[in-house]
């Protein structure tokens, strides 16, 4: 009984954190099409963001919660206006930019705090659950999660801005033709994915040890999830990572993490052969 | 493609104009001894090797300082290879062809030792390897001075055993390290008494253990005994002191602490865990305080220091030292003297030659993290390298060359 609970406190923790993972890639792959390979090295900079806030007397909180997401969005608004303006609608040139962009912030970060292991440890005690004792920062990680993807609805169902951002996603030259200055909602947007994947990076730093080269570890699993989760954001990365994040957990527990994460794999190839649009290619489609 | 005769000639003249560019290399500049240093002091592997690096040229300092080795100096010729496998075999290469030194000392992960054993080992120039590894190695031309498995879970083992309780869970790095180590862990773990309840292998990318953490405690072991490596393993610490384990569940280790890792873990997250090894900041011996007196008037801090640097320290001076006894630097009388029970006092304690393995027998110490320091529980002195002693004799073969898997 306690175990089973347990196991269903890691499969939404799992859950969780693919969302969370993610939610940045979501916005940017998801929304704009744009194939940003450097979306681990914005989460990775979001974790060093909140290590040294931190360092600097900051609360954890504030530090995860707003700095990171700071920190990182305005890195995203620099690359947006630098490099990603110029390649919108060019997939592939956007995929080797975002690639170079990733090596470089992968070296800048090494040449700043050197290529060791660094990190803070979680804000919050572990719990008791019967006989077992649990992280108490997976149901941190878990209400965040919800929170970010009510956010995330929210602005795009109920705001005007968010109801012009997708307008302009579908078609920008009405959006224009209507008025919009849509240069500036596609640099919003961007700046908003970056935001979300620095918040990302920031939560999940008190789980890791932290080094330069650690966005490698998210990126594949950020794009699956995006890419199984098909052309809806909220829907589509619900019911992706709901699915890929319970598969993968019961092969954890039922053999090793690595057969967990051969399951993940697994499950995405098998769903992109059948969905080759992702899940909300075929259910829910429509929705946000 | 079209190559008009104007074309290759032009290229011809190019190419010879960038030949005559690359500098002249004398054969042999002067009288000098020169020791060649092959490590990763760049890259994701720098945090090993540039202690590394320091050692070897605060060694080759002291050794110049107080004369040289038999009247000659040592000129000393590094190499970065960045982390780098192929640039192993690229700079291995132009140590023993191009700059053709006496002696190798470098490599960090067991694959860079394998891309540049065979190439020294054919242009007969000695090899030294400093660092902890799998064991197994049997080459004449190597010499090998870090603790292999054995050498660490023998005294490990059975006093956490003693001291914790008898059901051991064992979490491993998943290639040829943690399998062997984690098969020398079970052995001891049987021959104290205990019994190891589940191993567990973990490939190096892994960075979530949450499941694991449930798996271990419905498994309720008295202890459990780590040998992951790297920088995502790092998390499985933080992970299982945040769910509060580290107060219910001890912990050893054959690993952690190499790195000095127990400086990123925070006091509440590494005190207790026991690790035994052949180097600690916190020896007491003159030799050692003599060693961090050295370092700190050379490079200013101590912090960095670890295992694999004191290791490389010794390994140079091991090397020196049997220069100094063979009364050259040539490669079969150093041998000779190496395998004539060499040893020297290093900071680590008292370093022997085994000459059947041409590994090393030396003290290996018991310690427990403790506010970020390894505190010295218990001396072992003179170890024997039991593991590779039970494979290979270069006594009886000395033509063996290979690496030798160890059934247990």
């Amino acid at each position: 009984m306690d175990l089973a609970a347990v196991i269903l406190v890691e499969i939404l923790y799992a859950v969780a954190s693919l969302v969370l993972i993610g939610a940045g890639l979501a916005v940017v792959f998801g929304m704009m099409r744009v194939i940003n390979l450097a979306h681990g090295e914005f989460m990775m900079m979001g974790g060093y963001a909140t290590i040294v806030a931190v360092n600097l007397g900051i609360n954890v909180y504030v530090a995860m919660i707003i700095v990171a997401p700071i920190v990182v969005g305005l890195i995203g608004l620099v690359v947006e206006r630098l490099v990603i303006r110029h390649l919108y609608g060019r997939l592939v040139d956007t995929m080797l930019a975002t690639w170079g962009l990733s090596l470089l912030f992968i070296g800048l970060v090494t040449m700043i705090f050197g290529n060791t292991t660094t990190g803070i440890s979680t804000p919050i005690s572990g719990l008791t659950i019967g006989a077992y004792q649990i992280n108490g920062y997976n149901f941190f990680i878990i209400v965040v999660a919800v929170i970010l993807l009510l956010a995330v609805f929210a602005v795009l169902r109920w705001t005007r801005v968010g109801l012009v951002a997708r307008g302009t996603m579908q078609r920008s030259d009405i959006a224009s033709a209507i008025g919009h200055n849509t240069s500036r909602i596609y640099m919003v947007t961007f700046v908003a994915g970056s935001a979300l994947a620095g918040l990302a990076g920031g939560i999940l730093a008190p789980l890791v040890g932290l080094v330069p080269s650690s966005g490698g570890a998210y990126i594949a699993k950020a794009f699956i999830t995006v890419i199984v989760g098909g052309p809806s954001i909220i829907a589509g990365l619900m019911s992706s990572a709901g699915l890929l994040g319970v598969v993968a957990q019961i092969f954890t527990f039922a053999a090793t993490p690595v057969v967990g994460e051969v399951a993940l794999l697994i499950a995405a190839v098998i769903l992109l052969r059948l969905l080759p649009q992702g899940i909300t290619g075929r259910f829910l489609k429509g929705r946000l | 493609m079209n190559l008009t005769r104007r074309d290759l000639l032009a290229g011809a003249a190019a190419l010879a104009t960038t030949t005559s560019l690359v500098p002249w290399v004398p054969a042999h500049a002067a009288e000098m001894i020169k020791l060649g240093s092959i490590l990763d002091t760049s890259g994701i592997f720098d945090a090993y090797g540039k202690p590394m690096q320091k050692a070897t040229e605060l060694a080759v300092a002291e050794i110049n300082a107080a004369g040289g080795l038999n009247g000659e100096k040592i000129e000393l010729v590094s190499y970065d290879t960045q982390s780098d496998m192929a640039l192993y075999t690229q700079y291995g290469q132009q140590l023993a062809r191009q700059d053709k030194v006496d002696v190798v000392h470098g490599g960090i992960l067991s694959a860079s030792r394998e891309a540049i054993r065979p190439t020294l080992r054919k242009s007969k120039t000695l090899y030294f390897y400093n660092v902890q590894y799998e064991g197994g190695v049997c080459d004449r031309n190597i010499f090998i001075t870090g603790v292999t498995p054995a050498q660490q879970a023998a005294v490990l083992i059975p006093n956490v055993v003693k001291d914790w309780g008898k059901k051991v869970y064992i979490l491993a790095a998943d290639y040829n390290y943690g399998q062997i180590t984690a098969k020398w862990v079970t052995k001891y773990a049987q021959e104290a008494g205990g019994e190891v309840v589940s191993t567990d292998f973990f490939p190096l990318d892994v960075a979530d253990f949450g499941s694991t953490i449930a798996k271990i405690q419905s498994a309720a072991p008295d202890l459990i005994v780590s040998a992951l490596v790297g920088g995502a393993h790092l998390s499985f610490y933080r992970q299982w002191a945040a769910a509060g384990l580290n107060k219910k569940i001890p912990m050893a280790s054959t690993t952690i602490g190499v790195g000095n890792e127990h400086k990123v873990l925070t006091p509440e997250e590494g005190n207790g865990i026991r690790v035994a090894y052949n180097y600690s900041h916190e020896l007491a011996s003159p030799t050692n305080q003599a060693f961090l007196k050295k370092w700190a008037e050379k490079f200013g801090n101590t912090d960095d220091i670890h295992e694999l640097a004191v290791s490389t320290y010794q390994g140079v001076w091991l090397w020196a030292e049997a220069v100094k006894k063979a009364g050259t630097q040539d490669r079969m009388p150093v041998i000779e003297a190496l395998e004539a029970d060499l040893s020297i006092e290093g900071p680590g304690g008292k370093v022997t030659i085994d000459p059947k393995t041409h590994h090393a027998t030396l003290d290996v110490h018991l310690m427990e993290f403790q506010d970020q320091k390894m505190k010295v529980l218990e001396d072992f002195s003179q170890r024997p390298p039991l593991d590779t002693q039970a494979v290979c004799d270069l006594q009886a073969n000395p033509d063996d060359n290979q690496q030798y898997e160890i059934k247990i």
